[in-house]
């Protein structure tokens, strides 16, 4: 763990990219091949199943530091991080020359791993702390904070995938897409694998394995920077779950963007999937569907997280594969291949298959960006996001590659918001109070109030934030645990993707991705918006047009 | 605005600072008054516009620099105590005096003994101000001062806050430094502008002394932002072994093909962070920044300032220090001033002592380490 818990103190001692692949790139070439795969599988944001509860952590931190609960609590509303905190209140200014036994510290990562953390699954309660207040007791403060972190799983220590993907191109011998490729999926961390995603060529072992998807940026332009429009395909920008559907040696799979595997979750469309020819590997868009026309995510959300898909639940929520790109043919990868190659054969392909669970997303003719634009003013009405603009003769890149795709979307809905609680974040936003809801006029007659719609956690930049945590601090007129009413002066813009009638929200709206937008410092309280005006954004019944007559 | 309770304490907030009706003045107050008497020279204890200001013999020239030309500035030595006059026109008293706070150079707690009322029986209580246990080559050690109500600064009171011992953080910056001047970068050091810059700056002569691996620091000496050197001066008039420094040109430099600060540390206030300023020392890439604090403890504080490197140095409090001293004072009641003032006195009463916050106005600018994001709001500390 020595060598691990310096790998962890070099990349955080710096906010520089270019340091910390190096600092990463060194030690997957040093490190022997079983203790970096697990360090790789942290890195990548991979973590165990849960081994046991933070409550369970917390409290046992609370008897070995000697504190009463509250001050824990305390102390955890200001340093935001679980396994941070302990190791502050246990460890503080404990090095690794005060520790009593050196081998704790010495242990290489697999082993810790495999004899000592994974084993506390199998143990009871009891034993399970005295293991783990045991280590406490040994290690050094960095220590004892990464132990926190191996055990509750959440390793998120400054370093994203793609960083994580460039010291591997650097320590080993293939390059960067190809070790992002060798990541996708699930794989277990071994040193053979280890091995493998540092090798210059491997054999593809897993069937699995889908590519690395590229990512559309949103176009905050006019597109006629974007050179003629016959240039460019044109699609709807749908509101479902990006996934790819695999068709390899008799067996399908398919994967969500977040990389976890829906194959069992949605058996009317595997089933289809069943007739496709063997080798194909399709991009596209689950979608709740019926009668032509997308229903609302909302309907989509219940079949996510759903292990048990009963009859009801495919009746209620039936869902297709709405596919808009092929990445391999025939067992090979056709992805440097140009757009409008690719997808000509993707129809013929879902032209052949015939099913009404496996559809192509529509082309949409536009002879010009004005008459695009009109199209996608008509976005809310066909229960869509926007449009999507893709480049004829690109490539399928890998990420976020700017300049081909680009995700030009509707105009969000908004509304003037006043602030009435605030609580603090967490991370890199611990003690600082940057979660904030905000509320609407009621409308009822004799006497308004303010009803919350709505949470949000983003759109300010750091300036604003702290004249905000500021204010707050100083306007603040109760407080509930971390949860502070502030005085209800301030007005803030929220932007957001959807609204929907709910019965589990106080003010009987749920929106969709709320953000503020701006800070109205120009407006007082009284001119913010009712809930009357949230209320008549609400659609009635989607519109009868369908989605696919140019299909 | 606060007024007079009913019971009249010793001392109390009148809403221009803490007001002693006894002797007819104020302690750190932040609007003017005819007598101030100052803990320490920080902005936020220490403002202009007051008719008269007493502090310790040792703060005196370094007031004289913060505050404007003629304010009328009254050293007294250390433990000297001295009687003020109730300005009511009544016949009390009240006796005074200034002791060590270790806080920074010159800073003090101040000790006053009077009736509350003219019946009622003489009481000692002590104001902390701003102070510390941990040594500083730079200042006065703090002084046990038994009381029985103390009003102590709660600037870090939480149990995770407990530094390290000095010499190792002290250690931490030297390596830092030397590491950055082997691969030839800028190594920018932000600390308060006042007592922790000078703090530093004598530490690693002491370091660069006893340990031959850094003499070339002595050698090197630092580079000061313009904030940091009427301090510094200061500190070295009145004998404070320190580093050799020189201040950083104020004119806008030219460009050069090479970097005359490559190697070289620079102190400045935190204010200079990402500032036009910073250009001077080549692209972000050759720079390599850290700041030195009491709130780099906390890893999330420290990655939302941006800042590559947090050194965990304060010139307040720590938590085991606090409870201890509140011990030693012998104190039946505690008021707690600026910080987690609530969670100290809840803390305090769980243990059965008497305690409560004390609303004040201390701690709002970032010469005393306020919480970060304080300093947005105020433009002063930097002067």
């Amino acid at each position: 763990m020595r060598r691990f818990a310096q790998l962890f103190t070099a990349i955080d001692a710096t906010t520089s990219t270019n340091a910390k692949v190096a600092a990463m790139a060194a030690y997957f070439q040093e490190a022997p091949p079983e203790d970096a795969a697990w360090a790789l599988y942290f890195l990548a944001g991979e973590r165990p199943k849960r081994l046991l509860s933070s409550r369970l952590l917390a409290q046992w931190a609370i008897a070995e530091a000697k504190i009463e609960p509250w001050l824990f609590e305390e102390s955890y509303r200001v340093v935001g991080d679980l396994a941070e905190t302990i190791a502050l209140l246990i460890a503080a200014g404990r090095t690794t020359d005060d520790s009593a036994t050196d081998t704790d510290h010495n242990l290489p990562l697999s082993r810790w791993m495999a004899d000592r953390i994974l084993a506390l699954r199998g143990m009871d309660v009891s034993q399970q702390r005295n293991h783990i207040t045991s280590w406490w007791r040994s290690l050094d403060t960095t220590g004892v904070f990464i132990l926190n972190k191996l055990i509750t799983g959440a390793f998120r220590v400054g370093v994203s995938r793609t960083l994580v993907v460039r010291a591997l191109a650097q320590a080993g011998e293939a390059p960067a897409e190809t070790v992002a490729h060798r990541l996708m999926g699930s794989w277990q961390p071994t040193a053979a694998f280890m091995r493998h995603v540092l090798a210059a060529h491997a054999p593809s072992d897993d069937h699995s394995r889908p590519y690395p998807f590229f990512l559309a940026s949103p176009l905050e332009a006019d597109p006629a920077i974007l050179g003629p429009i016959t240039d460019w395909q044109l699609e709807w920008k749908w509101d479902g779950i990006r996934a790819q559907l695999i068709r390899r040696a008799g067996e399908t799979h398919l994967w969500s963007r977040g990389e976890d595997l829906l194959t069992d979750r949605f058996p009317e469309v595997t089933e289809a999937a069943a007739r496709l020819p063997d080798g194909v590997v399709l991009d596209g868009e689950l979608l709740a569907f019926s009668g032509g026309k997308p229903l609302p995510f909302a309907k989509l959300q219940r079949r996510i997280g759903r292990k048990e898909i009963t009859r009801r639940v495919l009746r209620d929520a039936p869902v297709v594969f709405i596919a808009y790109d092929l990445l391999e043919l025939d067992g090979e990868d056709i992805r440097t291949s140009t757009l409008r190659t690719r997808r000509a054969h993707l129809e013929e392909v879902i032209t052949d298959l015939n099913s009404p669970r496996l559809l192509t997303s529509a082309l949409i003719t536009a002879d010009s960006w004005p008459a695009a634009a009109k199209l996608r003013n008509e976005s809310r009405d066909r229960a869509v996001e926007g449009l999507m603009l893709k480049r004829l003769d690109s490539p399928y890149a890998v990420g976020r590659t700017k300049g081909d795709w680009w995700k030009w979307k509707v105009d969000p809905y908004t509304f003037d918001g006043v602030m009435v609680y605030a609580e603090p974040g967490h991370g890199r936003r611990a003690n600082l109070l940057t979660d904030y809801t905000f509320a609407v006029w009621s409308d009822d007659r004799g006497g308004r109030e303010l009803v919350p719609v709505a949470r949000a956690y983003s759109g300010l930049d750091q300036s604003e934030i702290a004249e905000l945590d500021s204010w707050i601090r100083r306007n603040s007129t109760e407080r509930f645990g971390p949860v502070r009413a502030v005085s209800p002066t301030q007005v803030f813009e929220i932007a957001f993707e959807g609204i929907a009638a709910s019965d589990r929200h106080k003010g009987g709206v749920a929106l969709r991705f709320p953000r503020i937008a701006r800070w109205r410092k120009d407006k007082p309280a009284a001119e913010a918006d009712t809930l009357a005006s949230l209320r008549g954004l609400i659609h009635g019944p989607p519109p009868q047009a369908t989605l696919f007559d140019n299909l | 605005m606060p007024s007079a309770p009913p019971h009249q304490p010793l001392l109390y907030n009148d809403g221009r600072g803490l007001f002693c009706p006894a002797g007819g003045f104020h302690i750190d107050p932040w609007a003017p008054v005819p007598i101030a008497l100052i803990t320490h020279a920080h902005g936020d204890h220490a403002r202009a516009g007051s008719a008269r200001y007493l502090c310790s013999a040792s703060c005196a020239p370094i007031l004289k620099k913060r505050l404007p030309e003629g304010a009328v500035i009254e050293p007294v030595p250390f433990g000297e105590p001295i009687e003020l006059r109730s300005a009511a026109g009544d016949a009390r008293t009240a006796r005074i005096s200034f002791h060590p706070a270790g806080h920074i150079r010159g800073s003090a707690q101040i000790r006053v003994e009077a009736s509350p009322a003219a019946s009622a029986a003489s009481e000692v209580w002590v104001v902390s101000g701003d102070y510390k246990r941990q040594p500083d080559p730079t200042c006065e050690p703090f002084e046990v001062v038994p009381c029985d109500t103390f009003i102590t600064e709660a600037t870090f009171a939480l149990p995770v806050y407990r530094w390290e011992p000095t010499d190792r953080v002290v250690h931490q910056i030297a390596t830092w430094w030397s590491t950055n001047r082997e691969h030839g970068r800028v190594s920018v050091l932000f600390s308060y502008a006042l007592g922790k810059a000078q703090r530093i700056l004598a530490e690693l002569d002491a370091l660069a002394a006893r340990d031959s691996a850094f003499v070339w620091m002595r050698e090197s000496g630092a580079h000061l932002h313009g904030a940091v050197v009427p301090l510094t001066d200061a500190y070295r008039e009145a004998g404070i072994a320190m580093l050799p420094t020189q201040p950083v040109p104020t004119d806008t430099p030219a460009r050069r093909t090479k970097n005359e600060y490559a190697g070289q540390l620079i102190i400045a206030p935190p204010s200079a962070a990402g500032s036009p300023w910073m250009r001077r020392f080549g692209p972000a890439a050759s720079v390599d920044t850290a700041f030195a604090s009491g709130w780099m403890l906390v890893r999330g504080i420290r990655r939302r300032r941006g800042y590559d490197r947090g050194f965990v140095i304060s010139d307040h409090i720590d938590w085991p220090d606090l409870l201890e001293t509140i011990r030693e004072t012998g104190a039946k009641r505690v008021l707690a001033t600026h910080g987690y003032s609530e969670t100290l006195a809840h803390h305090l009463r769980d243990q059965g002592l008497d305690a409560a916050p004390l609303e004040t106005q201390y701690g709002e600018t970032e010469a005393s380490e306020p919480e970060p994001e304080a300093r947005a709001s105020t433009a002063e500390g930097a002067n």
